[in-house]
């Protein structure tokens, strides 16, 4: 059932097509003269020819992730199309295989192995749960494959097959507590999170800064609900009772739009209370309802409305590619880095190795990010800017205050564990 | 915390469990009557009820961009509508499925299950992928505040409502109108309910039309409180099942009352545990009730 | 050889025989090894679809939890290798060395309790077996001798998936959450992620499920087989007849959920991971749906009925990633609709009489096959009397309870 796929990259049919083109030996000499030949980048046997590379694109387009998921495909794609438009990588056009995890980690594992030992691909772009990526990553490590993650997630990883597009927890939480805590004054926080390990690691750094870092300021609650909880009204009494400062949430899901709904019916609303949010990008609020969510903070790397010329052309080439009511959250910029990432590294390097390409990624920049301006650190995650965003009726966010510098990626927090 | 506002809380935190009572009675009526009446598992009941919040997202795109006037009134019709669409798609899959399954009422789970499937990915091919948040009028949103630090939900109170209107018109419905004798004859005893003229098929078609029209009518209303997208059913399917079991599955009154139990019981243990360990406690309950009383809590006496 | 042959025929072993053929044979010869790993995960799932036959089929005792035993099985295996895999040198990053990596990011800083005895094999090979049938028996035991059946059973074993759900997910730092325990990667120092390996895994699955069957297949034709399903279609008569029948329906059960621990254990040896989205509603659902379109009588049927979903769910998803759930859902109501007896249903109805007629009409041995043809015409007849009967033409006009979730029209009639 897989042998089309396997004498596509079997080095006996590329002789073949070789030689079948050696009368055109001509052509391809004038039009791709800067190529260097296949067997010179791609020693390890993936699926490169002269003309092409294949990459795979591992995400939810089915089951309860879709909803998240579907923008980081749809940048993957713009990204990939811009690339192929310029003339790809190295010469050769991009070419996608896309699978559909299903929202079910272990069809991910499945789907990943499929991608790395039958289609040879020379890079994955996917999965979005921290579940997900766990899934995978033995089967990339062992197989040797090279993932592009999107998602901001928890920290406490590390490894030469990934490369982390989002923030790791501290970069996005302790610049945000820091704001609040000296715009807001505020004293007293109320943690609420889903129940998975991202939420309860990222309200652990965030109790420890709290606690040890930000003077005189203390947690006066900490929740945890069952994903794809959907009734609120009992927490939100409890945080009535509280009366924190801050609410700081990492809810998500079909469990966000419950949350807010029924938040704000029990009249919490912006004008009374703060709310920061390290969970809400534009993507949820179109589930959610901007007046549901009018007035309260995200702590985020990205906001489409940031003025930048690189945004500017990202959100009209998305937007002419989507339709004019489509909206870029947080996940969606940074799975958009992706494959520009992959492409600079590849070039810096000289090849699609993955060995190659795990080693040249370090201090590789991406001028043209829609966020500004990143690198990528030693440490495979990203040296970006942490913005605070405040919700809008119309559903965008409006950027009230950003981080002076790059905040350099720590994904084992010394003090934070 | 001063005494008022013990008050207060211990109020708004009597209206959480009422409110979450109604939620419940209302997700569990429609599954209720298709399963308690006529043996039948609908797996899709949560599809059901997508397409009820669907159907608002739909009139409040078209009320805002073509008949402004009424985005403060739409809502009422399109619950009404919302009944009407599941009603008939209800209808349609009972002609093309269930009716050949009534022998073998197990094999309605897995078609109604293979039904559910395809009506999400319907969902996510023609409507899209991402959640959708219909623009809701503004006399529901927001709280009523009678005095400083009492919110009660508006959205809490209209559902309430309307759990009322509907379960009042179940009850009369099945006790009051032919069609409630149809059922309830149909139920007792089907072959002699045949032999003396009653035109069994069709009351099961209506039933089930009538069970899936008020997943909608329940769609339409969750739409004020929780999520629309392609997968939202799934989010309220089991609890669903559970008050329906857990009332008893031939009696609606048990369901009145299982899912009074069991709102009351979870919105009270969240209150004062983390809401996993509250989910879990109410579960283990449940289940050890059911242990002790298999067939519910209101069943009715059989010959065994 | 003829010998063998009558032997083979008297025993109904003939599909069992190609089954096993198929598996050990031309899968290994056909496929390489990405697809024949795949098809040893699916076989796990068959693990499972079997014991449905055993409690479903024959006990009539629906179970819509089989997830649990599954998962709990293969948790099992997978806490043995998380923990061999966590030895203090690889994991001296850690605030804690020495215990997996999730305890540490949940600020655990020793091994629980329960998770000492999984540092030993035999033991945590024991625990595969013994939770999944000691929580099974719990369940079971409870509700049988109250006579809970039918529709209720079935509901109650989903409220079983659903709690164990939260549980592994809420406590996290003792189970690895929503997460699952990942990156596994060898047992006893043996790397269970090489291609050597993967052949030897499919091989003892094959193996085990091979085993499993013919278990199966030995305890239908006994005495007790018969006596489920006397019980399955009459269980007042069997209980006036002085049998204890909450104790067969036990033994079903218990039996289901020790075969269903065993896969998960396979399983997580061949995938290397295992999380609660196992555990869950969804997959025990599907679990049963694969029983369902195999043939739910049928051990044999049961085991393609898993390959061919499995099969199906995975090349519709490559090939059509945008259609791919609606030719699932198809398949589903397709099969329900018009094979309400799954494959074996259209192999006994269809194909079988063909293929005897064919073998009479060329004039050999019309009777030779007779061994096979009664046994399958008894398990249609057995089939009938469930399927057929409409309520009323029972005696007493009292339908059996525990007919599948048929009971529930019992219990208003």
């Amino acid at each position: 059932m897989s042998h089309d796929q396997h004498n596509r990259t079997s080095p006996r049919r590329r002789i073949m097509q070789g030689l079948m083109v050696l009368p055109l030996i001509a052509l391809p000499a004038l039009s791709f003269g800067a190529n260097p030949p296949t067997a010179q980048v791609n020693t390890t046997k993936l699926a490169v020819t002269d003309t092409e590379v294949t990459v795979g694109q591992l995400h939810s387009a089915t089951g309860t992730m879709a909803i998240s998921e579907t923008g980081s495909i749809q940048a993957e794609q713009l990204a990939i199309d811009q690339i192929n438009a310029m003339g790809g990588v190295l010469g050769r056009k991009i070419k996608v295989i896309k699978e559909d995890g299903a929202s079910d980690w272990p069809t991910f594992a499945e789907k990943s192995k499929k991608l790395l030992i039958n289609d040879k691909v020379a890079a994955v772009f996917g999965c979005w749960t921290s579940a997900s990526r766990k899934a995978v990553l033995p089967i990339f490590e062992k197989e040797n494959g090279m993932l592009y993650y999107p998602t901001f997630y928890e920290g406490l990883e590390q490894s030469k097959n990934v490369i982390y597009t989002g923030q790791e927890a501290t970069q996005q939480i302790l610049w945000g507590l820091d704001w609040v805590s000296k715009e807001k004054k505020a004293k007293t926080y109320f943690l609420v999170g889903s129940d998975y390990i991202w939420p309860r690691t990222s309200m652990k750094i965030a109790r420890k800064h709290i606690e040890g870092h930000l003077a005189g300021s203390k947690v006066v609650g900490e929740e945890y609900y069952p994903l794809g909880h959907t009734n609120f009204n009992s927490l939100i009494n409890k945080i009535k009772a509280a009366k924190p400062d801050v609410i700081f949430i990492a809810v998500v899901g079909g469990s966000n739009v419950s949350f807010y709904k029924q938040l704000k019916a029990a009249g919490v609303t912006a004008a009374k209370q703060t709310l920061l949010t390290i969970s809400v990008t534009e993507d949820e609020v179109l589930g959610i309802g901007g007046e549901n969510m009018q007035g309260f903070y995200a702590s985020m790397k990205y906001f489409q409305s940031l003025d930048n010329a690189n945004n500017k052309k990202f959100v009209e080439a998305f937007k002419a590619k989507y339709g004019a009511k489509a909206v870029i959250g947080d996940v969606t910029q940074a799975a958009y880095l992706g494959p520009w990432l992959w492409k600079a590294t590849v070039e810096k390097a000289g090849s699609f190795d993955v060995d190659k390409i795990a080693a040249a990624s370090k201090d590789i920049e991406f001028k043209g990010a829609p966020e500004g301006y990143v690198k990528v650190h030693e440490n495979h995650h990203l040296w970006s800017k942490t913005r605070i965003g405040q919700a809008q009726a119309d559903g965008q966010f409006k950027v009230v205050a950003e981080s002076p510098e790059l905040i350099e990626p720590n994904p084992f927090p010394k003090g934070y564990q | 915390m001063s005494v008022s506002e013990m008050l207060n809380i211990g109020m708004m935190q009597g209206f959480a469990g009422l409110s979450l009572f109604a939620v419940l009675l209302l997700m569990g009526l429609g599954l209720a009557i298709i399963f308690g009446q006529m043996g039948v598992i609908n797996m899709a009941h949560g599809e059901f009820m997508t397409i009820g919040a669907y159907t608002i997202f739909l009139f409040s795109t078209v009320s805002e961009n073509y008949f402004p006037k009424f985005v403060q009134s739409y809502f009422i019709f399109a619950i009404v509508a919302a009944f009407f669409i599941a009603f008939a798609l209800g209808w349609f899959i009972e002609w093309a499925l269930i009716r050949h399954l009534y022998k073998r009422p197990l094999d309605t789970l897995l078609a109604t299950w293979g039904v559910s499937l395809g009506m999400q990915q319907c969902f996510r091919t023609f409507i899209g992928p991402k959640e959708v948040s219909p623009t809701l009028p503004d006399w529901l949103m927001g709280s009523w505040s009678p005095h400083e630090g009492l919110d009660i939900p508006i959205n809490g109170m209209f559902v309430m409502v309307l759990t009322l209107v509907v379960t009042g018109g179940v009850l009369i419905a099945l006790y009051k109108s032919r069609w409630g004798l149809r059922v309830r004859a149909t139920v007792a005893n089907r072959t002699m309910a045949n032999s003396i003229g009653i035109n069994t098929k069709k009351t099961d078609r209506l039933t089930y039309a009538i069970g899936c029209g008020i997943a909608g009518i329940a769609g339409a209303a969750f739409t004020t409180i929780g999520s629309t997208g392609p997968t939202s059913g799934s989010l309220y399917i089991v609890d669903a099942f559970l008050v329906v079991t857990f009332g008893g599955a031939a009696s609606l009154l048990g369901t009145v009352a299982s899912a009074f139990g069991i709102a009351q019981m979870q919105s009270i243990s969240e209150f004062f545990m983390t809401g996993s360990m509250a989910k879990v406690l109410t579960l283990l309950t449940i289940v050890i009730i059911l242990m002790m009383r298999p067939q519910g809590l209101f069943a009715s006496k059989i010959r065994r | 050889m003829q010998k063998i042959k009558t032997w083979i025929d008297q025993r109904g072993l003939n599909g069992f025989i190609i089954l096993a053929i198929l598996l050990a044979v031309v899968f290994p010869l056909a496929m390489d090894i990405f697809r024949l790993n795949l098809v040893g995960k699916y076989l796990t799932y068959g693990f499972v679809a079997i014991g449905l036959v055993m409690c479903w089929g024959y006990g009539g005792v629906l179970s819509l939890g089989q997830g649990v035993f599954f998962g709990l099985g293969g948790y099992a295996m997978a806490m043995f290798m998380k923990l061999e895999a966590s030895d203090p040198i690889t994991t001296k990053i850690q605030s804690t060395p020495g215990i997996p990596d999730f305890m540490d990011w949940n600020q655990i800083t020793a091994l629980p309790m329960f998770w000492k005895p999984f540092q030993h094999l035999p033991l945590a090979l024991l625990a595969v077996i013994v939770v999944p049938t000691l929580l099974a028996f719990i369940i079971s035991f409870a509700m049988f001798k109250r006579r809970v059946g039918g529709v209720y059973f079935a509901i109650i074993t989903q409220a079983v998936a659903l709690i164990v759900t939260v549980l592994i997910i809420g406590q996290q730092g003792y189970t690895g959450g929503v997460n699952g325990i990942t990156d596994l990667k060898t047992m006893l120092g043996w790397d269970t992620r090489t291609n050597s390996a993967k052949y030897i895994l499919y091989f003892v699955t094959v193996g085990l499920l091979l085993g499993s069957i013919y278990l199966c297949h030995w305890i239908q034709k006994s005495k007790l087989g018969t006596l489920l399903l006397a019980m399955r279609d009459k269980e007042d008569r069997v209980r006036f007849s002085g049998y204890d029948v909450a104790m067969f329906k036990v033994f079903a059960f218990c039996l289901a959920a020790m075969l269903a621990g065993i896969g998960g254990a396979m399983f997580t040896l061949q995938v290397g991971f295992m999380s609660a989205s196992f555990v869950g509603i969804v997959p025990s659902i599907e679990m049963v749906i694969f029983a369902a379109v195999g043939g739910r009588m049928s051990l044999v049927g049961a085991v393609y009925g898993t390959l061919l979903v499995n099969f199906g769910k995975t090349y519709f998803s490559e090939s059509f990633p945008d259609l791919w759930l609606f030719l699932m859902a198809g398949l589903f109501i397709g099969v329900v609709m018009a094979f309400p007896d799954g494959l074996a249903g259209v192999y006994t109805s269809h194909v079988k009489p063909w293929f005897i007629k064919r073998m009479a009409s060329v004039g050999k041995t019309g009777s030779k096959p007779g061994g096979t043809a009664k046994a399958a015409a008894s398990d249609a007849a057995a089939e009938m009397t469930v399927l057929e009967t409409p309520p009323g033409t029972t005696p007493r006009n009292v339908m059996p309870i525990n007919t599948g979730l048929g009971g529930i029209q019992g219990q208003s009639a």
